[in-house]
């Protein structure tokens, strides 16, 4: 009878929706007329509940959802590429499905069944193997960070968020068969140098890796944070290089050919390359450079006056990050942040600083220094070192938030020039 | 001597685990494949032109051909149509400003080092709609095309697997290894 009584109450509220009411009318009959518990089950509502503690919850499911009261998105840009909503985010791993996008061929969609890595060209025995060769093999698990090259916009706006700025950066949980396995198995000429790694998208998508790169720790996944990778992700294996560019981590990957020189593909040469000030162009500059940034509180955040824990990301390519330090004041101080451990090589680290804000206007960054003793450059020092020309990758500058003295937060944009 | 016991046995078990955890020579999995099933996947073409497959085309060929799979997306001069890049285009005196201007455009004549990388671009992945669907002799007819309209070969140029690899690009010299290692310099 209470229970019947709560429900007449909850159907009288009219602030809540009429499928809402009705549903919860259905689920609180069942719970008061002591009818079997098999028809006590509804499905998570899709909308609030008021008195949570005075009805029965949803029944178990087969797959998950997130709250309806969280709207994580990635943002996509044009049709090769979506953005991870690094603002929205915890800790250091980005859920499979909001981790970037970027491709140059479309998404594949690939039946397992019916896909094989060939390797081939300077090996003893040329091998197909298929998903299930790959995964009797020993595996290999790691966190690391994929980042984008371009994973910069030089004339972005002040009405920009660390997703629009640096949303070309995620990181997994990575498991798969070490590369150095596979080619122990294919046995290696003396003679190779390099490797051409192939997709199978329409873009029939090609980098050149050099050979130390396989000894070291490239690895060919086939899981991302514990189940099969996303087929944005290169689903149903993929190349992936630790610390280097995104697109030489080949996805839906078909081939691997050992040689004893690059191939000087498409990519290699006309796209990822950098032009310098002297009239030359760097290529194959595959590591990527220590960067981080403050993703909260950062645009389109309005600001209280009062305590907040500044937070953000760093990562290098080149291995741990060793400190990251936060300025309150424009970058007239500099002081340490806190890490959360545990620190891995080339991958996103967590750091934050407990920040009181006085409710006077003031730009706050980050400047992350990795193990090598690389200091994450601001604009001007990329542009000294490089010129102003190439816009396209490898930038990772400081970046910097303007707090306003009504606590509304913008980008800090410097035309890069 | 049940210690003693213990002890062989720890021993014993312990070696054989390591036996399971050494790695063999061979896991032998994996298939084998033959020639014929390498070479049906086997497309990229090197710059030395290993890998150009038995063909040729002309110039006047490619112009056609051009028109009809290309210029809908890079232009009737391949001058592009973003987001569809420019092909041809040539700076006086092959100046390369791309180091200070942002908005120099680039193309196969001013930027691509190498005219084997046509070939294998062109092949693998174009045209955008109908991906992998030129023949070889529509491919060199193609490359030859475009090379020709940035001034890199002459108008009765017939290309093939002889003589693609010798063409000189004019930005190839421009091209160099990467030069940042970490540390503190900023490059």
């Amino acid at each position: 009878m209470a229970a019947l009584k709560y429900v007449r109450e909850y159907m009288s509220d009219k602030k809540l929706p009429v499928n809402a009411t009705r549903r919860q009318f259905l689920a609180g009959m069942t719970a008061a007329g002591g009818m079997a518990a098999s028809s006590w089950g509804v499905a998570l509502p899709s909308t609030p509940v008021l008195e949570p503690t005075r009805i029965q919850g949803a029944t178990s499911s087969a797959l998950g959802t997130r709250s309806v009261h969280e709207s994580l998105k990635r943002l996509p840009m044009y049709n090769i590429a979506s953005l991870t909503p690094l603002e929205s985010l915890h800790g250091t791993i980005t859920p499979a499905d909001l981790h970037f996008e970027r491709h140059h061929g479309g998404v594949p969609q690939i039946d397992p069944a019916n896909h094989e890595l060939l390797i081939h060209g300077m090996v003893d025995k040329p091998l197909k193997f298929s998903l299930d060769d790959l995964k009797r093999f020993p595996s290999v698990t790691r966190i690391c960070f994929l980042e984008c090259s371009g994973n910069f916009n030089p004339r972005a706006g002040e009405n920009s968020s660390p997703q629009m700025l640096c949303g070309m950066t995620s990181q997994s949980e990575w498991t798969g068969v070490a590369l150095s396995t596979l080619f122990r198995e294919v046995g290696v000429k003396p003679k190779a140098s390099w490797f051409l790694a192939e997709g199978s998208d329409a873009a029939v998508m090609t980098r050149s890796i050099p050979m130390d790169k396989a000894w070291d720790d490239a690895l060919i996944a086939y899981a991302q944070n514990g189940e099969a990778i996303r087929p944005e992700q290169g689903y149903p294996m993929r190349l992936v290089l630790p610390g280097w560019e995104g697109n030489t981590s080949i996805k839906w990957l078909r081939r691997l050919e050992l040689s004893d020189a690059a191939f000087m593909t498409r990519e290699e040469t006309s796209k990822y390359t950098e032009p310098l000030k002297d009239g030359s162009v760097r290529m194959f500059s595959v590591v990527m450079d220590a960067r981080s940034i403050i993703t909260s509180p950062a645009y389109p955040k309005t600001l209280e006056k009062g305590w907040h824990e500044i937070r953000g990301i760093a990562w290098s390519g080149r291995g741990r990050i060793k400190m990251v330090e936060v300025s309150v004041d424009g970058g007239k101080h500099w002081q340490a942040a806190r890490l959360q451990g545990p620190v891995l090589a080339k991958a996103h680290t967590r750091f934050s600083l407990p920040w009181k804000w006085n409710g006077q206007a003031t730009e706050i960054s980050s400047r992350a220094t990795d193990e090598t003793g690389y200091v994450q450059p601001t604009r001007r020092e990329l542009i000294n070192a490089r010129g102003a020309g190439g816009q396209s990758y490898h930038l990772n500058p400081v970046t910097t938030w303007i707090v306003q003295a009504d606590g509304q937060i913008i980008y800090k944009a410097e035309a890069w020039v | 001597m049940i210690n003693i016991l213990f002890v062989f046995l720890l021993a014993f078990t312990g070696s054989a685990l390591a036996a399971e955890a050494s790695r063999p020579d061979s896991y032998n999995l994996g298939r084998s494949v033959d020639a014929a099933e390498i070479s049906a996947w086997d497309i990229d073409v090197s710059p030395d032109g290993r890998g150009l497959p038995d063909g040729s085309g002309t110039v006047q060929q490619g112009e056609k051909i051009y028109l009809q799979k290309c210029a809908s997306c890079h232009g009737e001069k391949g001058t592009g149509n973003r987001p569809f890049p420019a092909l041809v285009g040539r700076f006086p005196d092959d100046a390369f400003p791309f180091g200070k201007d942002p908005s120099a455009v680039k193309t196969v004549g001013n930027y691509w080092p190498y005219a084997t990388t046509l070939y294998d671009y062109v092949n693998r992945a174009m045209p955008f709609n109908d991906p992998g669907s030129l023949e070889n002799n529509e491919v060199y007819a193609l490359v030859a095309y475009i090379l020709h309209k940035n001034e890199i070969v002459s108008s009765d140029t017939v290309l093939s697997a002889k003589n693609l690899a010798a063409i000189s690009m004019p930005a190839r010299h421009r091209f160099v290894p990467d030069n940042r290692h970490g540390g503190p310099e900023v490059r």
